[in-house]
């Protein structure tokens, strides 16, 4: 019984069965099943964004909408049920689109920086010798300047915005994930069916593509997805300093960076505009944690002595 | 004697790694075109008309190496150009923010390690305790939290309700005495100068200032070597050397304290370099948030008035304090753990 699973595990390739490890690992700690559930109910806000906060016919949807001119925040009324922040922009409306902006930042830099990650690093790891060398070399200088400032330099070189804050982390994010497909390709590069491989003629881009890739990838995406949480938590903090959306955006470090002026209340009322720094500072802090509850049983599967095999 | 080869040749590595950071530096500057690198040494109206003097001047339009060897040089001589954000020159500015950030990093890192390795120990020791359960959930949630909105929640909170540790770095009316008084400015961190100059109101004030924007960091930053304290006692305790001491009838506490916390750490020291890291990010965004004048305000204030010079000047000197504490991490790591190879 035992030896006729194990054959039908082997059947069916080494991809489904890390997933389905994967998702055993998932379903045995109780942190990463609440982590799960955060991210599942935040994907399903973002999906329903449209349906809780409807836009306003012909605008971008992720302009939130402004009630007024005043500058000064309004509390929950009936018209924005979780109050307006400075220039009077809707604070739920914010908050429910930022999921979206969230999902996107975090997704979009997590992909640009996998696909240079892993053509680099198979490309380093695979051949070797010089090439190595000097790809090695280039990711050593980017990690000799902390990641952030990096980021910084990059955003004032290529302009304000979320998406050259998205373009500036996936610049610094890269040698990371370039490292670590470096050395799972290096593994990899010396078993037999490679050498078999190579044996009956393929080429090298073959090679590399059928069947080093298949097998050296999964620890790659795996941590890459993991870093979602830090990749969205970074890219607010760049927001809050006014680097990435402009103010208005549906972008939770952004409305956060609206509320700095309004932290001290008012006199005799200090807590008077709690509403406009708590709100989506939940947001943030809840998608994080989200992702960093489900990252924690990533980490233990990626952890060799806790692996079966 | 080996260990002495392996610190030179690590302080060798040093040279090595800065010509790395400015390599990546210099492409970003390269971006930009001559005109637009010039502006970083402009600083006055008058020298704005003559653009293409300072591009001579610093020879900006020269080919990339030639132009390499010149900025190198200039940087050695100590001209990183003119922040436009701070009205002065980069050099200048770095120096007259350092001390400041020097005085909340002196305090949040003592503050960081006390709270992630007491928490850390106790987790460990009284494993599946409820002060285990609320350090494990603390560790992860800290890594979720955003430090500005942390930031912004203790000054609500203890400024705004309680009226203490108010934002800034010192009071208007201490601040105005010390020009008059003639206040001497021996390390610039007003904590250490007002007991030198035996004005002990200045240190108080200035301690007062920095105790919020330090706690916000320590907060933040406590969650990684608490996290590794507990994994890496966790592991120690359970070597036959704890059980071998137990059984020899040294206390609980006692070998707990000389025999595991001394091994557990070791893995501290692996996790220094990303500490480090995260402080330097912290700073940028807690002294920004506490409007505390340090380099950090410096630099988002650079960044978002888009003062090339301001922030690759900071850069630069962040990647330089970077490598210096790995440097010194390295050696340490040496120095303590005899089973390390060099």
């Amino acid at each position: 019984m035992a030896e006729e699973s194990s054959s039908r595990w082997k059947s069916l390739g080494p991809l489904i069965m890390e997933i389905k490890f994967t998702f055993k690992r998932i379903r045995q700690s109780p942190l990463s099943i609440i982590g799960m559930s955060i991210i599942f109910f935040y994907a399903v806000i973002a999906i329903l964004a449209p349906v809780l906060a409807p836009p306003q016919p012909g605008r971008d949807p992720y302009i939130m909408p402004c009630y007024g001119v005043s500058p000064m925040p309004s509390p929950p009324s009936e018209k924005a049920i979780w109050g307006t922040t400075e220039g009077q922009y809707d604070i739920y409306y914010g908050c429910i689109w930022g999921v979206r902006t969230a999902f996107r930042t975090g997704i979009l830099t997590t992909i640009g920086t996998l696909i240079i990650g892993i053509i680099i690093g198979s490309i380093a790891g695979y051949y070797g010798g010089k090439i190595d060398e000097i790809i090695m070399r280039i990711t050593d200088m980017f990690y000799a300047i902390p990641t952030i400032v990096l980021a910084m330099a990059i955003v004032v070189l290529l302009g304000v915005g979320l998406d050259n804050v998205i373009k500036a982390m996936i610049i610094v994010g890269w040698p990371t994930y370039a490292r670590l497909m470096r050395a799972e390709v290096m593994r990899i590069k010396n078993e037999d069916y490679i050498e078999a491989a190579r044996a009956i003629g393929c080429s090298n881009l073959r090679i590399i593509a059928k069947h080093v890739l298949p097998n050296a990838i999964y620890p790659v995406i795996i941590m890459a997805s993991m870093n979602i949480g830090n990749v969205v938590l970074a890219a607010s903090a760049l927001s809050f300093l006014g680097l990435g959306s402009p103010a208005g955006y549906a972008d939770w470090g952004a409305m956060i960076s609206l509320s700095r002026n309004w932290i001290l209340g008012l006199p005799g009322n200090p807590l008077a505009f709690w509403y406009t720094y708590t709100i989506p500072g939940l947001f943030i802090f809840t998608f994080v944690l989200g992702w960093n509850l489900l990252g924690d049983a990533f980490r233990d599967m990626l952890d060799p002595l806790v692996r079966r095999r | 004697m080996r260990l002495r080869a392996y610190i030179v040749r690590r302080l060798f590595m040093l040279p090595v790694i800065m010509f790395g950071v400015s390599l990546i530096i210099f492409a970003i500057m390269q971006c930009f075109t001559p005109a637009q690198r010039a502006v970083a040494y402009v600083q006055s109206r008058e020298e704005m008309l003559n653009i293409n003097e300072i591009i001579k001047r610093y020879h900006l339009d020269e080919p990339p190496i030639i132009q390499y060897l010149y900025w190198i040089n200039s940087i050695l001589h100590g001209n990183l150009g003119y922040s436009i954000s701070a009205n002065m020159p980069v050099s200048q500015a770095l120096m007259t923010y350092f001390p400041a950030t020097l005085e909340l990093v002196f305090l949040a890192i003592p503050l960081t390690l006390i709270l992630g390795i007491t928490f850390g120990i106790l987790a460990a020791v009284y494993r599946d305790s409820l002060i285990d359960h609320i350090v494990r959930f603390f560790s992860i949630s800290a890594w979720s939290l955003p430090t500005f909105w942390s930031a912004i929640v203790l000054l609500a909170f203890f400024y705004g309700v309680l009226g203490m540790f108010p934002p800034g770095r010192l009071s208007p009316q201490i601040f105005l005495s010390l020009s008059i008084s003639g206040f001497k400015k021996y390390t610039g961190m007003y904590i250490i100068d007002g007991i030198l100059n035996g004005r002990l109101d200045v240190s108080l004030d200035a301690l007062n200032h920095v105790i919020l924007p330090s706690l916000n960091l320590a907060i933040l930053s406590s969650a990684l070597p608490m996290r590794i304290m507990r994994s890496s006692m966790l592991e120690v305790l359970g070597k036959e050397y704890i059980t071998a001491a137990r059984a020899k009838g040294l206390s609980k506490w006692m070998v707990i304290w000389k025999h595991a916390v001394k091994n557990a750490f070791i893995p501290m020291i692996t996790v220094a370099g990303i500490m480090i890291a995260n402080l330097i990010t912290g700073v940028v965004i807690t002294e920004t948030v506490f409007d505390y004048p340090g380099l950090g305000r410096f630099a988002a204030g650079a960044a978002t008035s888009l003062d090339m010079a301001g922030i690759l000047g900071f850069a630069l000197f962040a990647s330089t304090v970077y490598a210096v504490m790995n440097l010194i991490v390295d050696i340490l790591y040496a120095l303590i753990d005899p089973r390390i190879k060099y």
